[in-house]
């Protein structure tokens, strides 16, 4: 790879550490990050389908409260190098993307790793910040919330250009070493490894009312001519009518002459 | 009070820009005090000019915060009119911003999870990848630019509504409307997950069954199909048809003569992804029994492992 190549991958490696704790502009997200390295390192359409491969993977990763999830900046950045690293030592496109794909579960969770101690050394960040506050230190409040984020993003980059140094050479003898059972039981574990993340989310929704919900998303999702925008308006639909009704349910209960004429004298007839 | 401070629009959108960053500073001490702070720093500046009630400002907003980062902009713009109030020498105690804060971030924090990590992004992003993994460059771009287009006029405009509402989104937040739509993001995110999970958690069992010989005409005959492509190039176009035109009819298990039945087809047949709910119930019950997350992972992997190499996966 060209120093040009390499400056542009870690930039790219960069952007997504940062964002993979910002959560705004979505650099960290495999479809967004995978396609810029394939971009810059000359590999678009391979970055591109290993992106959107690793997106359905990554569908139910994010950070609720406290918890962390696994990372997907690492697992996107640190992937997308590999493949191309592969690529460039001509190796076929299909086996350079499901290899990338195999290794990009363990990275997230090492990620994952590296996130919960940046946010740990963001701690005395904050301490000195307290202090800057004391003292109406606007530049230090500034230079302090940058220094904080730009160790995310150097969680990231870091990683990045170590990983660009290797030579292509050891990446294809260390992909070929990896035996075939371990890289499709990985794939098996990393299929189920998205449940996780739904538990976590699940566990923080769930009350006895919104359980039948859950069921009819699932049975409805075995219709596969039903894409998720589809699933998505009736479920908006669902949670309109459902709270509509109870609402009505509500008020109906409450006041006589319920605009139910028919039911008013059903009422007053004893 | 002939000189009332008021924020102007430049002022909201410098605080708008900058609580994009809310996060930066994310710690496991006060979470994302660093980032509100910074965030409020535009605000501070133009309506205190003292620098005693700067930094008694700047001191109240270095507490703990944490929620959602995108329903944030609402209780942002709340805090923005009750600073605006203060400063204008109405009787604001610290403690009833500080009270705004949390009553807020803990309702909406249960709002935004579920719209936008648990329905709009899935969406999005498997709207983007499913055209990505064709090779797309339309899938990532679409992704991209809808989602930030939705994100940032979401935090723009929830941001004013706040600012505009001040204290009376509090009367709102007792008053129901927060309860309704929680529950309603309850309900769409319970039911979207549902979708995904049958849709994306995948998990196999490939033990054969059964393996059945099938009767004549229910599989293609690919012998009698060889002889008709044998007899020149109208035959080979010949029996491409007749091979395609029994497929049809037949399906997929017409193409060799054992009918093959997976552990996997069987479940399939009582409830397609049934294995993943299974999963995923279980996940609930031990994250509920406090296992770490990482541990689940992990062992997922040891059990992907195993059970391929024990021909179960």
């Amino acid at each position: 790879m060209s120093v040009f190549t390499i400056i542009l991958i870690v930039f790219v490696a960069f952007l997504a550490g940062m964002e993979g704790v910002l959560d705004q502009w979505q650099f960290h997200q495999p479809l967004v990050a995978c396609t810029l390295i394939g971009l810059v390192s000359g590999h678009l359409e391979a970055g591109i389908i290993l992106g959107g491969t690793l997106q359905m993977m990554a569908l139910g990763w994010a950070n609720v409260g406290a918890a962390v999830a696994p990372d997907a900046a690492l697992a996107s950045v640190a992937s997308a190098i590999l493949m191309v690293l592969a690529l460039n030592s001509n190796a076929d496109q299909g086996q350079a993307i499901s290899t990338a794909i195999a290794v990009a579960v363990p990275l997230s969770v090492a990620g994952l790793f590296l996130t919960m101690i940046v946010r740990t050394i963001a701690i005395p960040i904050v301490h000195i910040m307290d202090g800057a506050a004391a003292r109406a230190d606007y530049t230090a409040l500034d230079v302090w919330s940058i220094i904080a984020i730009c160790l995310q993003g150097i969680r990231i980059a870091i990683p990045a250009a170590a990983l660009c140094f290797i030579p292509s050479d050891a990446v294809m003898g260390a992909l070929n070493m990896m035996p075939a059972w371990l890289n499709e039981g990985m794939t098996i574990g990393g299929g189920m490894v998205a449940a996780v993340g739904y538990a976590m989310v699940i566990n923080m929704m769930a009350t006895k009312e919104v359980w039948p919900f859950f069921a009819l998303g699932f049975c409805l999702a075995a219709i596969s001519q039903l894409t998720l925008i589809a699933l998505g308006v009736i479920g908006i639909s669902l949670a309109l009518i459902y709270l509509g009704l109870k609402e009505v349910a509500k008020s109906g209960a409450g006041a006589a002459g319920s605009g139910d004429p028919l039911g008013d004298i059903l009422d007053d007839y004893e | 009070m002939a000189d009332k401070i008021t924020l102007s629009k430049s002022d909201r959108l410098a605080v708008w820009f900058r609580h994009q960053y809310l996060q930066g500073s994310w710690n496991y001490e006060r979470m994302q005090n660093g980032g509100w702070c910074f965030s409020m720093i535009p605000a501070i500046k133009k309506l205190y000019p003292n620098k005693e009630d700067q930094i008694a400002a700047l001191k109240r907003h270095m507490e703990f915060y944490n929620t959602h980062p995108y329903v944030s902009s609402p209780v942002i713009g709340v805090t923005l009119a009750l600073e605006e109030d203060r400063a204008n020498g109405a009787p604001v105690e610290d403690a009833a911003i500080q009270g705004v804060k949390v009553g807020m971030m803990g309702p909406l924090a249960g709002v935004g999870d579920p719209v936008f990590w648990f329905t709009l992004r899935p969406l999005l992003g498997a709207l983007g990848a499913s055209l990505a993994m064709g090779g797309s460059i339309m899938g990532p771009i679409l992704f991209f630019v809808l989602w930030n287009v939705i994100r940032l006029a979401f935090e723009w405009y929830t941001q004013e509504f706040g600012y505009q509402l001040g204290t009376s989104i509090t009367k709102d937040l007792s008053g129901g409307l927060m309860g309704k739509i929680t529950e309603g993001a309850s309900i769409l995110g319970m039911f979207v997950i549902g979708g995904l999970v049958e849709r994306w958690v995948s998990i196999k069992f490939t033990p054969i069954v059964s393996t059945v010989t099938q009767s004549d005409g229910a599989y293609i005959d690919w012998d009698a199909i060889a002889e008709t492509a044998g007899s020149g190039a109208q035959g080979v176009a010949e029996a491409i048809k007749s091979a395609l035109s029994s497929y049809s009819s037949l399906g997929a298990t017409g193409l060799s003569v054992d009918k093959v039945t997976t552990l996997q087809a069987n479940l399939d047949q009582l409830i397609p992804g049934l294995a993943a709910v299974a999963v995923t119930l279980l996940c609930c019950w031990l994250l509920k029994k406090k296992v770490s997350p990482i541990a689940i992972i992990i062992g997922m992997f040891a059990v992907g492992i195993l059970g391929h190499l024990a021909g179960i996966l």
